[in-house]
């Protein structure tokens, strides 16, 4: 099949439809995927080509709902679980962390837990309160778990593929503010290593790593920095747990600089750990401290005020040239 | 005995289909264990636990706090439209239900609702306008809970039975006569924090009542995703009663919610009430139910409609006339009108504001942030000026 330009929610809909049709076991499940097609509409149309028994309308219950995916995934199954909006996961945390996270490694190797947690995440659509939030620190700190997120629909699609055909529990976080954002999807091409870094944008001046919805801004910084006559490198890191932190810090060699940019809080965030990781491999390379731009240590706040909290094009610019300066 | 009672021996497997027949079934199977004080067709009915006996004044005042509800429902819904609130939840259907439950509180009792109780908002006389920042995107709440005894909107679906319950724990150690009630629908009462606010509650002989409102929909789900016996009989297992109320009945749901905070209040712990009404809207304005529901089902609710049968009572008892109704449209209009202005004049808060209240006690971090935070703000500001 050749390449086609798709949304990203739509890449994601082709990637769970394929699951469906080449493993009976994969199963999706989650408050509102069946007639609705999820609030998203990311799962439209599985329920009535696949049925109400692989595509499953649950309770209203985040902890009912992975805690019978994990027996599921024991019985064999390979739950897809969709949890509806970020700040929704928690009733389902204690599960996630308590149980699926561990039974691998409690069960000596002997249980598989192929269970993929799907979760639109973070700001800039206007919502409500816990509609917005980027938790994929809390989740990336738990051993056992995998934590990924795609930037695009071809990645959308293809680590999705990736994360059903793994033995691991995958936390799939989407980047809800992009789920129409298009791009080329090849669904016959061989994928990039589901938790490899991608070098979204070379540049020689300065490394920004990213990754979700923050991809885009970052480009977008380095065509403006482009204008100013900076050559800025960007990397799309796709996985949060594991880092690939060899691609990084190749990056980071020949560049120098490097910033990080998330939405999340910047304390003790996933950009903490990448910034001291990458001190002690690229001490004598950097030419400058690793800086982070993100979240503040607030609630996220209503939604009039998220244009100022999130990391937009100005303060990741902010950050490059503090970086430069030094 | 009921279409419940037989579906919990023969358990369809999960993936059955929901037929209409099934559905229409199950409604009459609800009629026939539903507390009713006033019928669709606006008659008096009795019934021999619960009885009321309100005055000519006290029901046109439930009717009136009923028609000015639905009416800042509705100008809420058209101020969405115009983009002027990122979103909302409609209580289209649900007025009595709150109105009922709302106007049988006592102004110590304390209230937790959900994000939809706007009914119940305006009996406890929290102006509507507070309503509509955290909708607008303003703020993540708007009034002050301890002023009215109502507590803040909880979007996380359940959350605030808990709190209800340990709310009502601390008035009974405090010796204080007042009652507690919780808010929420019937795709909560999946949740285990609902369950959990059961067991507390009865363990502790918590003077709670825990209102679930059954709109028949949670989102796209129908109540039977989430329950296979009437939700009232839940109480039971929990060692409590629950009792079924016809929600779109104001008398029945003032009457029923009387009496259960009243058991509450004098010691006796805590109540379900399962007020059985609809949803007639969508479930906010992101929503489109025609997606997963007949049009037929809401035209079988229309004839059931809470304001139209206390109008067709209280016509056909003499008591408010032609002038009555006409004055309260002019008081909806009026309501309105100051609703849709207050919104456009509500500004858009300070960008300092994020970082406001985020500790009680300050907090060295957020200090740091909000002062480099605006050091930012003001290179704008300085650059602009050329300076
Ligand atoms: C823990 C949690 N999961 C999911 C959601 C998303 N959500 C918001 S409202 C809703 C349906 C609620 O249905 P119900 O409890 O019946 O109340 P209703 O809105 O019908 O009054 C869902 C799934 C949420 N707010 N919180």
């Amino acid at each position: 099949m050749a390449a086609e330009k798709m949304s990203l929610s739509k890449a994601i809909n082709a990637s769970l439809r394929t699951a469906l049709e080449n493993d009976p076991k994969v199963l999706i499940m989650g408050e509102d995927v069946g007639k609705l097609g999820g609030v998203f509409r990311v799962t439209d149309g599985l329920q009535k080509d696949f049925g109400e028994d692989r595509v499953i309308d649950t309770p209203l219950a985040e902890s009912g709902i992975v805690g019978t995916a994990i027996g599921l995934a024991l019985r064999g199954y390979r739950p897809v679980v969709e949890i509806q909006f970020d700040g929704f996961v928690f009733p389902a945390y204690d599960q996630i962390v308590t149980q699926l996270a561990k039974m691998h490694a409690r069960s000596l190797g002997k249980v598989k837990m192929p269970v993929v947690i799907r979760i639109p995440y973070g700001g800039g659509i206007g919502a409500v309160e816990h509609h917005s939030e980027s938790p994929e620190a809390l989740f990336a700190h738990v051993a056992g778990l995998k934590v990924i997120s795609p930037s695009n629909a071809s990645d959308a699609y293809w680590m999705l593929q990736q994360a059903i055909g793994s033995d691991d529990p995958v936390i799939y976080f989407e980047p809800k503010r992009r789920y129409h954002d298009k791009s080329e999807v090849d669904t016959s091409a061989i994928p990039a290593p589901l938790h490899a870094a991608r070098v979204a944008r070379p540049g020689t001046d300065l490394t920004l790593a990213a990754y979700g919805p923050m991809v885009k801004v970052c480009l977008d910084v380095a065509a403006a920095a482009a204008e100013e006559g900076k050559s800025v490198e960007v990397v799309d890191l796709r996985s949060m747990s594991p880092i690939d932190f060899d691609t990084l810090q190749g990056s980071v060699e020949r560049t120098g600089r490097l910033v990080v940019v998330h939405e999340a809080p910047v304390f003790l965030g996933t950009g903490s750990e990448i910034a001291a990781r990458i001190t002690e491999r690229c001490f004598y390379h950097l030419e400058a401290p690793v800086l982070r731009v993100g979240g503040f240590h607030a609630p996220y706040p209503p939604s009039r005020l998220e244009d100022e909290y999130l990391p937009g094009l100005d303060r990741v610019l902010d950050a490059v040239d503090r970086a430069l300066a030094y | 005995m009921t279409v419940e009672s037989t579906a919990a021996r023969k358990p369809r497997r999960s993936g059955a289909k929901r037929t209409s027949a099934g559905n229409a079934k199950k409604q009459a199977a609800g009629q026939t264990d539903l507390v009713q004080l006033l019928t669709p067709e606006g008659e008096r009915v009795e019934h021999p636990e619960y009885s009321i006996d309100p005055t000519p004044d006290e029901l046109r005042g439930l009717y009136r706090d009923m028609v000015l509800t639905r009416r800042f429902d509705a100008e809420a819904t058209t101020l969405q439209r115009q983009g002027e609130l990122g979103l909302w939840a409609s209580l289209l259907g649900q007025e009595a239900a709150q109105i009922g439950s709302g106007r049988a509180l006592q102004t110590s009792d304390y209230v937790f609702p959900t994000y939809r109780e706007h009914g119940v908002a305006w009996c406890r006389g929290v102006d509507p306008t507070n309503l509509l920042g955290m909708f607008r995107g303003v703020n993540h709440g708007g009034w002050d809970p301890n002023s009215n005894n109502f507590h803040l909107y909880t979007i996380v679906i359940g959350s605030q039975t808990l709190h209800a319950t340990g709310y009502a724990m601390g008035v009974a150690k405090d010796g204080a006569d007042s009652a507690v009630i919780a808010y929420f629908g019937d795709g909560a009462s999946s949740q285990g924090d609902v369950a959990e606010s059961f067991t507390f509650s009865a363990v502790y002989n918590a003077p709670v009542v825990f209102f679930c409102q059954n709109n028949q929909w949670a989102i796209s789900e129908p109540t039977e995703r989430q329950t296979r016996v009437p939700l009232y009989q839940r109480a039971q297992g929990f060692g409590f009663p629950g009792v079924r109320v016809d929600g779109n009945d104001v008398l029945a749901c003032l009457a029923v919610t009387r009496a259960a905070l009243e058991r509450a209040r004098t010691g006796q712990g805590p109540m379900l009430i399962e007020a059985f009404t609809y949803r007639m809207g969508a479930h906010t304005t992101s929503d489109d139910p025609t997606r997963y529901r007949s049009a037929e089902e809401r035209e079988l609710w229309e004839t059931k409609d809470p304001i139209l049968r206390l109008r067709t009572h209280l016509t056909k008892q003499g008591l408010a006339d032609e002038e009555f109704f006409a004055g309260l449209e002019r008081e909806s209009d009026a309501l309105a009108k100051r609703v849709r202005d207050a919104v456009r004049a509500m500004p858009d808060p300070d960008d300092l504001a994020m970082f406001e209240h985020t500790y009680a006690d300050g907090h060295a971090l957020v200090d740091e942030e909000r002062a480099q935070f605006a050091a930012y703000q003001a290179s704008f500001v300085t650059a602009e000026e050329g300076i």
